[in-house]
């Protein structure tokens, strides 16, 4: 398998706060890849470098280099709206627009500049389906997003990134906010996802780190302390470090 | 406040809220009570309907008034609404936060200034532009309409910009996420999300344009008659009290108060239509 990203000595600063110090990283393709670490220590930074969701901070700073497919997505000239649609973010909260579950999955087509009706109808069905959620709400596509739980609610967040066919998914805490029935459901779509796409989870619940990723970075204080097979890292851990953080002397 | 006691300056309050309130009851009260009674003894419908207003033969048809009123009312809201909603757009969703600090209260001062001096500026300007570059004798709907839809601004900017500082971030985030530029969601998201504070702030600014009279006496011409054109000079139900109850008397003088009660009657409604957009924009947290 092929690294579809690949961090290089990465340094993200807010202000004079460093919060990335030199990270390096790759993100093998249709795998999962978690982040974790305690609080705090840059995960859902490291994160958001890599759709550039932290160019909507004021005064941050990047440095170092983040490839997609080998080409730096922080070189100069490239298209920030065409980058983000192929690394898609799911976030802590649920997010859905407050429109109805259809606009919602259609929502990205739209902005995407697709305009036949009959095209829009078939990917949206097809993302409902990829989400799990056609068969609760093919009946139910008029009613308004916000109304659904919120596990519902986050599935149709993903169902409305998968319209847009993106290659990689982001997913920052997916489930904090959901009880652990849905929470299992969330993890189960995961796993069917990751034939298709690349994804990258930050998670502070271990054992979900443990149960679906293949990879796992453990951060500490900005710095990637270390990288490697999920299996590895939480049997047998190189750095101390993460030896105290799995065995939960940390955090 | 020694002197009063805690107990003493509430009261104290209280009487000048109430005097306050019962201030504008009491004006409501009397122009009902001088207007009503016309309107029932003339006929509802010949007042309103009516097209022909001449005092000294006794006929008082508001008609052509009240058309003046929607048609400058309407023309200001297109002048306005869409200026005052991109500009508040613009503002919270492209201007830094510190720019806007500046900004805002800017605007907000513009409502402070007397509409003489915006009728003074119709006349001046924009008056002689229209005559000579569109005809017509200039003083007009469309000066009435530019005039207002101008003078109306601060209130759809300020409140405008309230209802999309509103909307919750992660709505912005969503969208940008899926690979919106900031226009895409600012325009397919934020304004959609603000869309009953954006409406209250129409409804308001309307409410405005459709109250005021000094800059519309400047401006609009004052004629008589149910304009055929943009261009052609009108009277507003609002210019036609100001400019004849200095002498009305007996009849005359009762029939420009009914008007005053048609236009009690048209901002009563549409504050409370402003006010249920509002109230639904909360009902929706
Ligand atoms: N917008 C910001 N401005 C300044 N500092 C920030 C900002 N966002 C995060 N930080 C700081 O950067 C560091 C890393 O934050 P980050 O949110 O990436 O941590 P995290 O690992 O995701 O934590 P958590 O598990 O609590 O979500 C923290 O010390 C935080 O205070
Ligand atoms: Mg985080």
């Amino acid at each position: 398998m092929s690294n579809k990203i690949e961090i290089h000595k990465l340094d993200l600063h807010y202000g004079k706060f460093q919060a990335l110090k030199a990270v390096d990283m790759p993100i093998r393709e249709r795998s999962i890849t978690a982040l974790i670490g305690p609080s705090g220590c840059g995960k859902s930074t490291l994160l958001r470098c890599l759709n550039r969701m932290n160019d909507l901070i004021a005064g941050v700073k990047v440095k170092g280099r983040v490839l997609l497919d080998g080409q730096d997505i922080y070189a100069p000239g490239v298209e920030v709206p065409e980058l983000r649609k192929r690394v898609g973010m799911v976030f802590q909260r649920p997010n859905p627009f407050p429109l109805s579950v259809y606009d919602n999955v259609a929502y990205g087509l739209r902005v995407a500049g697709l305009r036949t009706r009959a095209r829009t109808a078939e990917i949206v069905e097809k993302s409902l389906k990829g989400a799990w959620l056609w068969e609760n709400l093919k009946d139910r596509l008029d009613s308004p997003a916000l109304e659904l739980p919120l596990d519902q609610q986050q599935r149709l967040c993903i169902a409305r990134l998968l319209a847009v066919e993106p290659e990689v998914i982001l997913m920052d805490e997916p489930c904090s906010a959901l009880d652990p029935i849905a929470t299992m459901k969330v993890e189960e779509l995961m796993m069917e996802l990751k034939k298709d796409y690349t994804i990258v989870i930050v998670t502070h619940n271990m054992q979900q780190a443990a149960r679906v990723s293949e990879y796992s970075g453990y951060m500490l204080l900005g710095d990637m302390v270390e990288f490697g097979l999920t299996a590895n890292i939480f049997t047998n851990p190189a750095d101390p470090r993460t030896q105290d953080y799995i065995t939960g002397r940390y955090g | 406040m020694k002197l009063l006691g805690e107990r003493g300056v509430q009261r104290l309050l209280a009487g000048i809220a109430f005097s306050a309130i019962s201030a504008l009851l009491l004006i409501a009260l009397f122009i009902i009570k001088e207007g009503l009674p016309f309107i029932i003894g003339y006929g509802p419908a010949k007042f309103l309907l009516a097209s022909d207003w001449n005092p000294q033969l006794g006929r008082f048809g508001i008609w052509p008034m009240i058309v003046a009123s929607v048609w400058v009312t309407l023309g200001a809201m297109l002048v306005g609404a869409p200026l005052g909603v991109a500009c508040a757009a613009y503002l919270t969703e492209f201007v830094p936060r510190r720019v806007m600090g500046v900004v805002k209260p800017t605007i907000e001062l513009l409502a402070g200034i007397p509409s003489v001096v915006y009728g003074f500026i119709g006349v001046m300007v924009l008056a002689p532009l229209i005559r000579s570059s569109l005809g017509g004798p200039g003083l007009s709907v469309l000066a009435g309409a530019a005039i207002l839809g101008v003078m109306i601004l601060p209130t759809i900017i300020s409140i405008s910009i309230d209802s999309i500082q509103a909307v919750p971030n992660s709505y912005r985030e969503g969208s940008l996420a899926l690979g919106a530029t900031r226009w895409q969601t600012t325009y397919m998201v934020t304004i959609p999300a603000a869309k009953s504070g954006i409406i209250a702030s129409i409804i308001l600014g309307m409410g405005r344009a459709i109250g005021e009279t000094m800059a519309v006496i400047m401006v609009a011409g004052n004629a008589v008659k149910i304009p055929g054109s943009p261009l052609d000079s009108v009277r507003t139900l609002t210019a036609n009290i100001a400019l004849e109850m200095g002498y009305a008397t007996g009849r005359h003088r009762e029939a420009l108060f009914a008007t005053g009660v048609v236009l009690l009657v048209i901002i009563m409604i549409l504050n409370s239509l402003a006010g249920m957009a509002i109230r639904k924009r909360a009902a929706k947290r």
